[in-house]
């Protein structure tokens, strides 16, 4: 390899990326974990982490939590679905072209223009609320909201289940034909092929999605925001508004709130790495 | 038969859930006029200097956030490439970083990092215009390294560098003329998205800041006092997002999955 020098300068060019990765990705996430751990007079402390216990967080915690699975396994059943139809199922290729084409924008389509989008779709003017009560039915008068927790999980769904899609679509093509033939071979029912040997196979990238569609949800700000206007208790709300002014009465907490949703997006990470790793055994 | 059935069944259940909103946002965009089909959301709205300022700036800080990745990247990229092959996975943790600290988590701690001495950026229009460029760079981080990084891969980067070299070519031009002609292509990719992130984010532009300055602000601005107008300004921002993401996927180069940006 000497041809092309090595040198001190060259271990130099490397210094522009490192400090701006240290001082606008690790320093910004930094100083929010040590600021946790201290107190108002600089002192160190997890006095931030017992205030954790304060209802109005837990219920927001809970709030962001529920969303997130929510949307997360509903999205990964239709996701999983589709993908199903579009790999097995074997639909013509036209169909999983332009599915995945759609699944691509899809699951980029998120934040406020997909909040006004559902806002002009299910709104209380929106078309098919208008179209609804035409029919005779009307939908907020069953308790529906688009601005409530159902309709949050509705606009979630938007983006969670193209990604479900994008992901499982692989995996179900790395199922081999001569897994189920040998089966087949050997008397197995297609209930037994499923149940014994392709769901098996499957289940680690089945839930390294499903996991990586959590966090997805979890740490999901904007569409929530143009939507409710933040007024929905959820974590990333209650940060934004301890941006804009104090209201738990004590940055501290707010600091322990960042600390606590960057641990839950890496364990998020950790657990979709680790699983998909997994799944790598048999689908490669 | 009932295989065939199902199939179908949840393809176009998929179609619709994809294109009722889509339609449904086109139609209440031209029902601004009662009892007419008009485009007058689509005048109003271009009649707003705010959506022609906020647009132009949304659209600027996406093309210096692309030039600046690139300016970055592929130096660093390229010379991990050939000499630091394991400074690779530190480059593979940090592209998780925009995923694990979410951008309303990034801008607080933007915020609470450069607010206060020694480093008040936000006191001045220049250093938090910065400050949202940097943000943007590190929302945009994944994608551009990926983009980058299957780029160098498809090339023989090395012989490259070593013909450019002993013909007495410097480092600058080595990477001006060579590199990154050679991957342009494959950089298309992660510009789209970049472009599109940028266009679409809000968390960053409405804390940092604020106002109607960048275009999803204004957005969500305007969603408060109005009813068509947001409509015809989410047709507009959709039609963007096909183009960027449909030529991206028409080029053939759409696989990668997405996981971050502008949720």
């Amino acid at each position: 390899m000497p041809r092309v020098r090595r040198s001190v300068w060259l271990t130099l060019s490397l210094v522009p990326f490192v400090a701006f990765a240290l001082l606008f990705m690790i320093a910004p996430a930094g100083i929010l974990l040590v600021d946790s751990l201290r107190d108002t007079r600089g002192g160190w402390t997890l006095a931030n982490f017992a205030e954790l216990a304060n209802p109005l967080v837990i219920e927001a915690y809970l709030m962001s939590i529920r969303i997130s699975v929510t949307t997360a396994v509903i999205g990964a059943v239709l996701g999983l679905l589709v993908a199903y139809a579009i790999t097995i199922a074997g639909l013509p290729a036209w169909v999983r072209t332009m599915l995945l084409t759609f699944s691509g924008v899809a699951s980029n389509y998120a934040g406020v223009p997909l909040a006004f989008a559902f806002i002009a779709t299910l709104g209380r003017t929106g078309i098919v609320t208008v179209l609804l009560k035409s029919l005779g039915f009307n939908l907020y008068g069953t308790g529906f909201s688009l601005y409530s927790f159902i309709g949050l999980v509705v606009v979630y769904v938007y983006f969670q289940f193209p990604l479900m899609i994008l992901l499982m679509t692989p995996a179900l093509d790395g199922l081999k034909r001569e897994w189920r033939e040998a089966s087949m071979m050997l008397g197995a029912t297609p209930y037994h092929y499923w149940r014994h040997i392709a769901l098996p196979i499957l289940m680690p990238s089945i839930l390294a999605a499903t996991v990586l569609l959590f966090g997805n949800a979890f740490g999901a700000f904007a569409t929530a925001y143009a939507l409710t206007g933040g007024t929905l208790t959820m974590v990333t709300n209650m940060i934004a508004q301890s941006i804009s002014g104090d209201v738990l009465h004590n940055e501290g907490v707010a600091y322990a709130m960042a600390t606590g949703m960057i641990g839950i997006m890496a364990l998020t990470i950790i657990g979709y790495t680790v699983l998909q790793r997994r799944s790598e055994r048999w689908l490669r | 038969m009932p295989r065939r059935f199902f199939a179908w069944l949840w393809s176009i259940l998929g179609f619709i859930y994809f294109f009722v909103p889509i339609y449904a946002t086109l139609e209440f965009s031209l029902k601004a006029q009662k009892g007419v089909y008009s485009l007058l959301a689509y005048e109003r709205v271009f009649a707003d200097s705010r959506f022609g300022t906020s647009f132009v700036f949304s659209a600027q800080m996406a093309v210096l956030t692309i030039v600046l990745c690139i300016v970055l990247l592929l130096p660093t990229l390229t010379i991990t490439h050939l000499f630091f092959k394991r400074f690779r996975i530190v480059l593979e943790l940090l592209a998780l970083v925009p995923f694990v600290v979410p951008s309303i988590i990034l801008v607080f701690g933007f915020i609470r990092f450069y607010s206060r001495p020694p480093l008040s950026l936000t006191n001045t229009t220049l250093g938090t215009y910065g400050l949202l460029l940097a943000g943007y760079m590190v929302l945009a981080m994944p994608y551009m390294y990926r983009a980058i990084d299957a780029g160098l891969r498809a090339i023989d980067t090395r012989t490259l560098v070593e013909a450019a070299q002993s013909l007495g070519a410097s480092w600058m031009t080595t990477m001006l003329r060579v590199i990154f002609p050679n991957i342009r292509v494959a950089i298309l990719n992660g510009t789209f998205i970049t472009f599109a992130i940028v266009m679409g984010e809000l968390t960053l532009a409405q804390f940092l800041v604020g106002g109607t300055v960048a275009f999803a602000p204004y957005l969500a601005l305007l969603g408060r006092a109005r009813a068509y107008e947001p409509a015809a300004l989410t047709v507009i921002s959709l039609l963007l997002t096909w183009l960027t993401i449909g030529t991206m996927q028409w080029l053939g180069r759409g696989q990668r999955i997405n996981i971050s940006g502008a949720r």
